[in-house]
């Protein structure tokens, strides 16, 4: 209060002048940034522990050719062809697999072609689904009611078996390679994006600044793009994360089920996992559990970004350093916030 | 809401009248993603197996020589009279594959749930209370570990310990060859047959087989109940009746479960719901993984032999399976909580 009024100049009475809006940067990526930045305790460790994983892995996509002993195919090296099903040794750390290709070479380059699918997959379903929910909720209407019916249903299905069926279907069309699987993907995540946005419009365009707006004779489009979307994606970041998480085991589940990407476009870890089953029966553990570690871990540390954001962004979960209201009760957990549960419609469950 | 009686009826009368439209769209979904698959069907299916004018044959028994409208119209009666047809490659109708290969299915599913509740709601309620804690943390992290393992790594890590190394389980499969063999098929699900026919040695045999197909399921929705248990627990222990409860000086742990949990389990109901297609495709993992002879393995064999009629049967079955749960729940839903009916 005194800070405030300190500021002001010309010393006008407190009561004409409301309190200076407390720090809202511009970009919306900046107020992510800022929030991010007042994560606290566990949500902070969540966050970073993530990010270090997940960097690991973006690092080794990146410069998989340069860091892996071998390419993501070979099976010899100076004219000698390695052993087949050779455990890990010294000159092959994770061992050779059943086509006598190096598990190491297979699991880093497997992360590029995670990482590819994956950043394909999310950028498709934010290009579709955020501006078919941002459509859908303003205008409504008839084209509301067939599109929501439609991400329902889509949403209903079981995920795997979606990915499944169109996978199969582009296979003789566009290939088994990365487009196939992140367009399979897409088609799985667009629902989500679709109803976290239209809820958000929903409840946003009855505020009073598109009001105004739209007495000031703004166009839709203006609306939309200007005062709208960057009220209503500030969910996405989580979902985005969570979703990308989620890709990851969905591409391997395709590779296991043999709908993936096969062995001569690139090396992708679920199709390993299949290869592994029957080395697994004969006590071959490392044909498999590398790759398998690999998927682990990167979707943990995706996830963990995922969940420290949604403690951090979400207004029901949030804990922040500051006032905080203690109960007389020994209860470890009694430390409560001035509750805001019903704060707005974000505080919706993310699974 | 006077009479609770009467608003529940019309809150499910209003609940199926929505399903329709939605069980349309879904099969409309499978029509057409069955038809934009290139090729004809009995070809892919059957080619060079059979001469021409036996496909010719086929083809036209098969209906797949008149407009895709009648098609379209043939196969909505197909679905609503339940009758969905036989598969071309090995000539079993769809309705022998749903009853056999979904019991084991059906069973295993409903095992997994089981395991995950059992694990799960204790851990999540802890974690809930004591938020924050080392116990919390752990309980979180176990959760995000248990997701973030792919259901058929998980699955395959119990191959290598539990069979391989220790040769406590079998491998794979549903029963043992003899047990197989011996056991009459009165429901299909393993574990009940057995007991049906008091076969002592088929019953054990049965639970051995079921033990890490189950398991390994339940694992990957243990995570899920965990975090939903604790987010709604976190959001329900900040109420004003909560706080009112122990200012009364009602004991903690009442408050917990008495006060707290019972408003929790409304979300936690519906979002299991919503599991189902999460359930369903693990499902699908698991039985490959460990060659369960369910509804999921047998699609995949049918999706490789590109038998596009059995496919576009179970999928649709799939398609029934979600609606019917998501209808179910909403109806236990509404039965709990009468805020849900509208």
């Amino acid at each position: 209060m005194t800070a405030a009024s300190v500021a002001e100049p010309g010393g006008g009475s407190m009561l004409d002048t409301p309190p200076a809006p407390t720090g809202r940067p511009r970009g919306p990526l900046l107020r992510l940034w800022q929030q991010v930045k007042q994560a606290q305790g566990f949500s902070k460790w969540l966050l970073w522990v993530g990010a270090a994983i997940t960097a690991v892995f973006v690092v080794l996509a990146v410069f998989a050719p340069l860091i892996a002993p071998y390419g993501f195919d070979q099976y010899m090296s100076h004219g000698v062809r390695f052993a087949k099903q050779g455990s890990p040794s010294g000159s092959h750390w994770f061992g050779t697999n059943v086509r006598s290709v190096d598990v190491m070479s297979v699991v880093i380059f497997g992360s590029r072609t995670a990482i590819e699918v994956v950043v394909l997959a999310v950028a498709f379903s934010l290009v579709i689904g955020v501006p078919l929910g941002m459509i859908s909720g303003y205008y409504g209407g008839w084209l509301d009611r067939v599109l929501v019916l439609v991400m329902d249903a889509l949403f209903a299905f079981p995920y795997l078996l979606l990915a499944i069926i169109i996978a199969f279907l582009l296979q003789n069309s566009v290939g088994s390679g990365v487009l196939t699987a992140a367009i399979a993907i897409t088609v799985i995540y667009v629902p989500q994006y679709f109803r976290v946005v239209r809820g958000s419009v929903l409840s946003a365009r009855e505020e009073p600044y598109v009001e105004a707006a739209r007495a000031l004779g703004a166009r839709p489009r203006t609306i939309m793009g200007r005062y709208l979307f960057f009220n209503v994606i500030q969910s996405v970041p989580v979902i985005a994360t969570l979703n990308a998480a989620d890709a990851i085991l969905t591409l391997a589940g395709l590779g296991f089920l043999g709908f993936g990407i096969q062995p001569t476009q690139a090396a992708e870890w679920g199709y390993e996992l299949q290869r592994g089953v029957a080395d697994m029966g004969a006590g071959l553990w490392w044909t498999s559990v590398f790759p398998g570690l690999a998927i682990v871990s990167l979707v943990t540390g995706l996830t963990l970004v995922g969940e420290g954001l949604n403690d951090v962004l979400n207004p029901v979960l949030r804990k922040r350093s500051g006032r905080r209201v203690l109960l007389p009760r020994r209860e470890a957990a009694a430390t409560t916030l001035p509750t805001r549960q019903a704060a707005d419609g974000r505080g919706e469950q993310l699974s | 809401m006077a009479s609770s009686g009467g608003s529940l009826r019309r809150y499910a009368l209003t609940r199926l009248a929505l399903v329709i439209p939605m069980v349309l769209i879904l099969l409309t979904v499978v029509f057409l993603l069955m038809r934009v698959a290139p090729g004809d069907p009995i070809q892919a299916a059957l080619g060079g197996k059979l001469s021409p004018e036996q496909l010719e044959a086929k083809r036209r028994a098969a209906g797949f020589t008149k407009p895709l409208l009648v098609q379209y119209g043939e196969y909505l009666k197909q679905v609503f009279t339940l009758n969905l047809g036989t598969a071309i490659t090995d000539n079993q109708p769809i309705s022998t594959v749903l009853k056999v290969n979904g019991a084991a299915t059906l069973e295993l599913s409903f095992t997994a749930t089981l395991i995950a509740l059992v694990i799960g709601v204790p851990i999540g309620l802890r974690a809930g209370r004591l938020r924050d804690s080392a116990f919390d943390a752990g309980g979180r992290l176990f959760g995000i570990i248990t997701y973030a393992a792919p259901v058929f790594f998980v699955g395959l890590l119990f191959q290598l310990v539990f069979s391989k190394w220790l040769d406590w389980l079998p491998n794979s499969g549903q029963l043992s060859p003899i047990d197989q063999a011996e056991l009459p098929a009165h429901t299909h699900l393993s574990v009940v047959d057995a007991i049906w026919d008091h076969n002592m040695s088929a019953f054990v045999d049965a639970l051995k087989h079921l033990a890490m197909p189950s398991f390994t399921l339940g694992l990957l929705l243990c995570g899920v109940v965990i975090r939903l248990i604790r987010t709604n627990l976190i959001q329900t222990l900040k109420g004003d009746y909560v706080e009112a409860a122990r200012a009364r000086g009602v004991p903690e742990h009442k408050v917990v479960m008495r006060h707290a949990f019972r408003n929790a389990l409304v979300p936690v109901v519906t979002v299991m719901g919503l599991q189902a297609a999460l359930l369903l495709s693990g499902a699908v993992l698991t039985e490959e993984t460990f060659n369960w002879p369910g509804i999921g393995n047998q699609l995949v064999t049918y999706l490789n032999n590109r038998d596009y009629t059995a496919v576009q049967g179970i999928i649709t079955i799939f398609a029934l399976a979600v609606v019917f749960i998501s209808l179910l729940i909403d109806f236990v839903n509404a039965a709990i909580d009468p805020r849900v009916r509208y």
